[in-house]
């Protein structure tokens, strides 16, 4: 029996979903791979001696219209944000405007980066305005834009909190992360070679001051929080716990994944953080692009500004060019990070302007807390912002979230953060309009409501069924060559 | 005041919703301390979307109007309409990350054919889907040489030429490992071969090498580099990019272990330095454990049709925090989406023969050049692709920004040295590029 005939009742008051899909003749297999529509395998036959070339080439081969029809396809077996709600939390998924991309398309902006200074004003030109623009944003008083994701802002973020020790002929060894912290904030300290120490939240969901204090010492490098936190919630102690890490020598890092709560409302800088990075493709609206480009720019104190990654823009009399800051960590990016991304960014922030900025904030929290009064799954934290972590109770929340599937909205992330039991954690940003909530909230009650079979073997509506992730990890195959090896 | 254009709510269901809530305003909904309460201004104007473009239009047309010949590592070859088109569908553009693989099947595979045209560019069995750029996968590489077992040396060894950017971030993605990266020296633009025999040992944990180089010459004999990381346990890393490897030495052939180097040359045009990091390398199970960034592999569905996800998560930071390979979380899917649809809309032929045209193209600029007075071109006695160094007379500072004055860009990479790329992008321009230079050599 197909996956069509075995659905479930029909929920009245659920969007109702069908996820286009194109199955091959063969019946094992959806849109066929570009290898299996037909290959092609050539000589190569050169001008250079035989022995500095390859011998032959072997790939796809197709027509235009043939490349056209296959990317449509697979394009409509993938959900985006333009196809529903997208509340998957920590990620901020807004919509990204079309007139950015059509920025970002200008010739004007296609240069090469190793281009004189004086022939590209109008590139450091849009760069030094969206350092100044993040600088107010975030309360910091220099920013680079070089580091290419979140992550690389991490990387770089405590690249100069290290360069900054030193430079006070000061080794220190560790970096404090809360246990609810992101995965890459507990990768990139160790990338940089720092022991991490993981600190527990208290009671309410929030740092816990005094084992705070407990892991706090000479040894102390720097401190990542989130504020609002994974939860949602405002770490309402956070200038008590910036006092507590400076009284150490440390560096008080912000990581800006939820910088979408506070916008026009609270500035990391005020708070008490040194450095901080932007995730200009949740803040700033910019595409994900199915998983980057991002960018992720890096915000400092006037301290730690002599730091910063080598080129930096500044601004002269008569324009704009770039220097090497005096103790600067050096290169992250082998130009200047994902320029179109950061146009992108710098136009969105032009257009909303302060107000906007401010409606995006106020919106996006609204938008969280109207959603989370219409769920049945219960939400143990509070009060939150711009996102909740629900729990999905007696239900595995990973298959509650493919259930969700069926109603034609992206499911929440799931079984993050652990301090919630089977987390669903939920931002449905500013841009869903109450109508939408709604239908995204009887999705939420529709997948609290089915027994443990239907969950279990949902989805059902998806383009393709549940996806076997034990078999794809046990038997590795990451290339057709290797399908083909197989058969 | 107005609002966030992208949020849709009216006047009455924001009151329907505050009162949903059981609030009577947005603000009642901020936990936020009075006392890092920002009510101050940015400054920044809100726009209309005509004004918004025109304000950007305006500010971007204080870039001069070059033709460049720049490249370096980072190339313009045309990008055909079809990719634009078909990479901005929106259902690519603004998905994320394949957590539901059960409805990103689309993305999803376009990535396996990407990790698979990678597979046969490079002769090896396993490409992930993406690092930031060249630069970073070059890091990247280093520090998996570090977490191999059959690897014990500490030494990465680097071309002297290597290329600033380049190096600067290997520097830094060593910086919290015990690795330390030293330069062997190079011959007339390529590996010199004897000297880095004599700087390779037990101690070497990776040997990097590029073909084409930076110089834009072509390597030959790179098997023996191979074969000498092979004696001595170290990781071979071989440095390229996407149409080099349609016609130079198969990686694998040569020996590498892994392939890193730049994607965008397909698919992205100059974008100013905004790349595609490509990775690839050996399928044994020691690297597969310790492969970075992500993996599409391909698995079954609940009606036993093949289907595709993200793969061996486990080595990824979501799951493995401070143990993961990497820190990588976004990365650069999107433009690996638009690289494999340029590679499939060049098919194999389309694509050998860019490749071949790289070469010609550098010859015959090059001899068109050396026949000027006062220029010698090319300056290394090596086959070349794409771009070359030419010897002038004139301080090549000089040189370069009188031919920006005429509206071409080159590279000024010596005191006497400039270099210049050629490629489909620029070719329409080479003879009055090459009659600016007769003028500005004299």
């Amino acid at each position: 029996m197909s996956r069509q005939q075995e659905r479930p009742d029909e929920q009245s008051e659920t969007l109702t979903f069908e996820q286009a899909s194109w199955v091959d003749p063969d019946g094992d297999r959806y849109e066929p791979l570009l290898s299996e529509k037909g290959s092609e395998t050539v000589e190569v036959d050169s001008e250079l001696p035989d022995d500095l070339t390859r011998d032959s080439l072997e790939l796809p081969n197709p027509s235009e219209p043939e490349l056209a029809r296959h990317y449509t396809r697979l394009s409509e077996m993938n959900y985006g944000v333009e196809s529903g709600p997208f509340p998957l939390g920590s990620c901020t998924m807004k919509y990204n405007p079309k007139f950015t991309e059509d920025l970002a398309a200008r010739a004007d902006a296609s240069i090469h980066p190793d281009r004189s200074e004086r022939s590209t004003q109008g590139t450091l030109g849009l760069l030094h305005e969206l350092q100044t623009y993040l600088g107010d944003i975030g309360g910091m008083d220099a920013v680079t834009l070089q580091p290419p994701a979140g992550a690389a802002g991490e990387f770089t973020g405590i690249l100069v909190a290290k360069s900054y020790h030193e430079a006070n002929g000061d080794e220190r060894s560790e970096v404090i992360i809360p246990e609810s912290a992101h995965g890459t904030n507990f990768a990139t300290a160790a990338m940089a070679g720092y022991d991490v120490v993981s600190l527990p939240s208290n009671e309410a969901g929030r740092v816990d001051t005094e084992a705070l204090e407990a892991a706090l010492s000479e040894e102390t490098a720097a401190l990542m929080l989130t504020n609002p936190n994974t939860l949602g919630l405002f770490e309402r102690d956070i200038e008590e716990i910036a006092e507590m890490v400076h009284d150490v020598g440390g560096i008080l890092y912000y990581d800006g994944a939820n910088l979408n709560a506070l916008l026009g409302r609270a500035r990391p800088g005020d708070m008490g953080f040194d450095v901080m990075h932007y995730n200009v493709h949740k803040t700033f609206a910019t595409p994900h692009g199915g998983g980057g480009p991002g960018a992720g720019p890096v915000g400092v104190t006037e301290e730690l500004r002599e730091f910063l990654p080598d080129p930096h823009v500044r601004a002269t009399d008569t324009g704009y060019e770039t220097h090497t800051p005096d103790n600067s960590i050096g290169k992250v990016h082998g130009y200047d990070g994902n320029w179109l991304v950061l146009l992108k960014a710098h136009a969105y922030i032009t257009r909303l302007g302060d107000a906007g900025l401010a409606d995006a904030s106020a919106k996006a929290v609204l938008n969280a807390n109207y959603l989370a009064e219409q769920i049945d799954y219960e939400i143990p934290f509070g009060p939150f912002h711009h996102e909740f972590v629900a729990s999905a109770g007696e239900q595995d929340a990973a298959d509650a979230a493919k259930r969700m599937l069926d109603f034609g909205v992206h499911p929440p992330t799931t079984k993050w953060p652990e301090i919630v039991p089977e987390a669903l954690m939920t931002e449905p940003t500013e841009i869903e309009s109450k109508r939408t909530l709604d239908q995204l909230a009887a999705a939420f009650n529709a997948a609290s409501a089915s027994d443990t079979d239907t969950i279990e073997h949902a989805p059902s509506r998806t383009a393709a069924g549940r996806i076997d992730q034990t078999s794809a990890a046990r038997n590795p195959r990451l290339s057709w060559q290797a399908l083909d090896d197989e058969e | 005041m107005s609002g966030s254009p992208y949020a849709p709510h009216t006047a009455s269901e924001t009151t329907a919703m505050l009162d949903a809530i059981g609030v009577d305003s947005e603000e009642a909904l901020f936990d936020i301390p009075e006392s890092v309460r920002f009510d101050g201004e940015f400054g920044i104007d809100a726009k209309s979307e005509q004004a918004a473009r025109r304000a950007v239009a305006s500010t971007l047309a204080d870039n001069d109007d070059l033709t460049e010949f720049l490249g370096r590592g980072h190339y313009d070859h045309y990008v055909p309409s079809v990719v634009d088109h078909l990479a901005d569908r929106s259902e690519f553009i603004t998905s994320y990350t394949q957590y539901q693989p059960e409805v990103a099947q689309g993305f999803l595979q376009a990535l396996f054919e990407y990790q698979s045209m990678l597979v046969e560019l490079t002769g090896l069995e396993v490409a992930n889907c993406s690092m930031y750029d060249a630069a970073t996968a070059l890091g990247e590489a280093a520090t998996l040489a570090e977490r191999l077992r059959s690897i014990s040396g500490t030494r990465v060894l680097v071309p002297d030429l290597l290329h600033e950017g380049r190096r600067g971030v290997l520097d830094n993605y060593v910086a919290g490992s015990d690795l330390t990266v030293e330069t062997y020296p190079t011959a007339d633009g390529n590996v010199d071969r004897e000297a880095l025999t004599e700087q390779v040992d037990e101690t070497t944990a990776m040997v990097y090498a590029e073909n084409p180089t930076v110089r834009g010459t072509i390597e030959e004999g790179l098997d023996t580099v191979g074969d000498l990381a092979d004696e001595h346990d170290a990781l071979f890393t071989l440095g390229t990019d996407i149409v080099a490897l349609a016609l130079l030495e198969e990686p694998a052939s040569v020996g590498a272990d892994v392939v890193v180097g730049d994607g965008s040359a397909l698919g992205l045009g100059s974008a100013y330095g905004f790349g595609l990091g490509l990775f690839a390398c050996r399928g044994d199970r020691e690297l597969l454990r310790q492969v970075p960034g992500r993996l599409v592999g391909a698995s079954e569905d609940s009606d036993d049709r093949r289907a595709y996800t993200l793969t061996l998560q486990t080595r990824e930071q979501h799951i493995r925090r401070e143990r993961a390979t990497s820190n990588i979380c976004s990365n650069q899917a999107w433009v690996a989406l638009r690289t494999a649809m340029h590679v499939a809309s060049l098919g194999p032929d389309g694509l050998v023969e860019l490749a071949n045209d790289s070469v010609r193209r550098a010859r015959e600029t090059a001899g068109r050049l050396d026949e000027l007075t006062g220029v010698q071109a090319p300056v290394h006695d090596r086959h070349h692709f794409r771009e070359f160094v030419a010897r002038v007379d004139q301080p090549a500072e000089a040189i370069a920004a009188d031919l920006e004055a005429e509206g071409y860009a080159v590279h000024a990479v010596g005191d006497h040295e400039i270099q210049v790329c050629v490629t489909e992008a620029n070719e329409q321009a080479l003879d009055g590029f090459v009659a600016a230079v007769s003028e500005v050599v004299r």
